[in-house]
């Protein structure tokens, strides 16, 4: 547990370093993750040595983000002169990112995976 | 003489007792949603409401519940490196449907952030607020240090991301069925770019292969928005 503390940490700020100096539209966070990704998939770092955190951290995301989200109290001026635009926003986005992204995913897949093996993957599980 | 108040006020809106309270909040809110699994009732919005109203009441402002719950914040940052595990436990999953995968992360990321922005270009007073809106579809903490950087309201970000989760988990199955996607890797991957970690946990719920590739859709399409958001932003907003 410490040790993947520590891996963990340590490519935070590897990624806030990289962010600062290279890519300063990324935030660290995001670079660390991409640079994490690397090292495991290269075996440089082993996945055993960062589960006990990484598992922790990911299981339990849902409750690190309620402090943040308790922030919103500071902003019910704008959310009450903004609601219009921002329900609109949410639905439009939600409903667009849902349907373009299946849809296309969905065609790609018919033209990649003509000939193949049945794996599977056509199967509908709701019927 | 000692000042016993003073001692006793700064214990009790410090680190121990609000981060004690967020916690067993947190836990009394996630008992509560597994007895009665009603979307509104998500452990995140209740008990960001029940800390809401405990803070108005008790008169403490937001800044000092903030400092105290700085440690949850830290480990909310290193959540986004520890994202590198699911998305390197799915390489395989990655690696066999690669063209699909990578075609649906490059619509999501685009249109996902265009669509968020442009109500506001009609709608808004303030087209300011478009910046925190524009990262809903990924992963809370993904979103909000895009919306910092961009020079958004990061708490405003977090707020709407778990709305479109949810929003996303409850309609989300009868959007892809309305517009006919079946293909398994393409629903998990729609399910994980449009709503995130409670759209994955929907997801699993359909099949192992759905829960493998929403997650493969959480973590990229937090990563292609994470690097395209700023440019988009400038894009559109002008």
């Amino acid at each position: 547990m410490i040790v993947s503390f520590g891996i963990l940490i340590g490519f935070h700020a590897l990624g806030s370093v990289l962010s600062v100096l290279v890519v300063p539209m990324i935030p660290g966070n995001v670079l660390g993750m991409v640079l994490l990704t690397v090292a495991l998939a290269t075996r440089l770092i082993r996945h055993d040595w960062i589960e006990p955190a990484a598992d922790l951290l990911v299981d339990n995301l849902a409750f690190l983000f309620v402090p943040a989200g308790v922030g919103v109290m500071s902003y019910a001026g704008v959310i009450a002169r903004e609601w219009l635009p921002l329900s609109v926003s949410v639905f439009l986005s939600l409903i667009a990112v849902l349907i373009v992204t299946g849809r296309s995913a969905q065609m790609v897949a018919r033209i990649a995976h003509r000939g193949d093996r049945p794996t599977g993957a056509e199967a509908d599980p709701d019927g | 003489m000692v000042d016993r108040i003073g001692d006793l006020e700064a214990i009790a809106t410090g680190p121990a007792v609000m981060i004690a309270a967020s916690l067993l909040i947190y836990a009394a809110a996630k008992k509560l949603y597994a007895r009665v699994p009603f979307p509104l009732l998500h452990p995140v919005l209740t008990s960001v409401a029940v800390i809401v109203a405990l803070l108005s009441l008790a008169g403490v402002p937001y800044d000092e519940y903030r400092d105290a719950t700085s440690l949850i914040s830290f480990a909310l940052e290193i959540s986004v490196v520890a994202l590198a595990l699911p998305l390197y436990r799915q390489f395989a999953v990655l690696r066999r449907n690669a063209p699909e995968v990578a075609t649906g992360i490059v619509f999501a990321a685009v249109v996902g952030v265009v669509s968020a922005v442009v109500p506001f270009l009609w709608l808004s007073v303030d087209p300011s607020t478009a910046v925190s809106a524009a990262p809903t579809s990924v992963t809370t903490p993904i979103a909000m240090a895009v919306s910092e950087r961009a020079g958004g309201i990061p708490s405003l970000t977090a707020a709407l991301v778990v709305v479109t989760g949810i929003a996303g988990a409850v309609i989300g199955p009868s959007v892809l069925k309305v517009v006919g996607v079946t293909n398994r890797v393409a629903w998990g991957l729609a399910m994980g770019a449009a709503a995130h970690g409670i759209g994955t946990a929907r997801a699993l719920a359909r099949g192992e292969l759905e829960g493998a590739t929403s997650s493969l859709g959480l973590c990229l399409n937090g990563l292609l928005t994470a690097a395209i958001t700023p440019l988009l932003l400038r894009l559109v907003l002008g």
